[in-house]
């Protein structure tokens, strides 16, 4: 039996979608079977980020209301055996769908994979509501910035509200030179505010954006910093212990960590 | 080293006005609750104390507010029940 992760974050423009594709990724490399579900209705991006958004035919919405079969919806990523994606309409509304719906959605996509990934809109709305409703666990995705923690910590106590316990924190966009002059939140900062476990934190990286130009996820980019940590959150997630990146080195930290990770193979 | 660095440098900087700023606004956000969670409470509370005494149920006023801690460095949620007693029931005595 598969499980299903809902990936949520409240404020917009954190890194919802880019942690949900790195993270399929990831998981997929690890020769795990994986199905990542977009439900931002109407404002689809997981295909994008994925590289996928040509051969989209059917939606979410079009499996749900039965249009077609799930099988005929979910497209099959390039490069990875076993990674799946079943897009978002981008000519519908939220109220396409309803939270039972998604859980009879989330429990159909159990029987067939490992792991069941939703990347969830931005806001605490409707959208919000289907994206967590067959969700056993979830990730919260912040950045250190005062309106991203404070919107995490806003659905965390959704999540709870809707007895999604124990959800685990993803501090994105972090960066070790601003955090070492104190213009920057740390993560134990963050953690001491929100009081909920870190899976992972990922530095501001601009090969993100540069794989995101490219369409495919920094998680294969054996060079890349921001890959290394969406890696090592992989592991984490599929039950691993990984011990953190460490970010604290005292002089060049670029070199230091190319050199400590840069090497490391996938 | 840090030490050091830290002694040189009295000034607050800016992720400690961040970090201050959000505990604050965070005391307000998770105090927020609705109304219909207030008004069970309500129920709740003139269940039990009406055990005990008789109340003037219509003027009974609770709201979360914020105080502050007892140590007086903290600004703490708190929940402040006013409840008017009519008298006192005579079981237990």
């Amino acid at each position: 039996m598969g499980e299903v992760i809902v990936i949520t974050s409240g404020k917009g423009g954190v890194g919802k979608t880019t942690t949900t594709a790195n993270l399929g990724t990831g998981i997929a490399m690890q020769g795990k079977k994986v199905v990542l579900i977009d439900t931002d209705i109407g404002l689809r991006n997981l295909d994008v980020v994925m590289g996928l958004e040509n051969r989209i035919v059917y939606d979410l919405v079009d499996v749900i209301e039965g249009q077609c079969r799930l099988k005929q919806a979910l497209i099959k990523d390039k490069r990875y055996d076993g990674l799946y994606l079943l897009p978002a309409p981008q000519t519908r509304d939220k109220n396409s769908v309803a939270p039972h719906q998604m859980v009879t959605l989330c429990n159909e996509l159990r029987q067939e994979f490992d792991y069941i990934l939703i990347d969830c809109p931005a806001g605490i709305e409707q959208g919000f509501k289907n994206a967590i409703a067959g969700a056993d666990r979830a990730v919260v995705v912040t950045t250190p910035e005062v309106s991203a923690v404070r919107d995490a910590d806003r659905i965390i106590g959704l999540l709870e509200a809707n007895e999604i316990r124990n959800p685990h924190l993803i501090v994105n966009r972090v960066r070790p030179d601003m955090v070492k002059r104190g213009d920057m939140m740390s993560i134990e900062d963050i953690i001491d505010i929100l009081a909920i476990g870190l899976i992972g934190v990922i530095p501001d990286d601009e090969n993100i954006i540069i794989s995101t130009n490219r369409g495919e996820p920094v998680v294969t980019d054996s060079k890349s910093l921001a890959g290394q940590a969406y890696r090592n959150i992989t592991r984490r997630i599929m039950g691993e212990e990984v011990p953190l990146m460490n970010f604290n080195t005292s002089d060049g930290f670029l070199a230091k960590m190319k050199k400590l990770f840069g090497i490391k193979p996938a | 080293m840090i030490e050091l660095f830290k002694f040189f440098k009295k000034k607050e900087t800016s992720k400690d006005v961040a970090k201050e700023r959000l505990k604050l606004v965070l005391i307000h956000d998770r105090s927020n609750v609705s109304p219909q969670f207030l008004e069970m409470v309500k129920s709740e509370i003139i269940k039990v104390i009406q055990n005990y005494m008789e109340i003037d149920e219509d003027a009974l006023d609770i709201q979360l507010t914020r105080t502050n801690s007892d140590d007086g460095e903290r600004i703490v949620p708190a929940l402040v029940a006013n409840i008017p007693i009519k008298g006192m029931k005579n079981i237990g005595r």
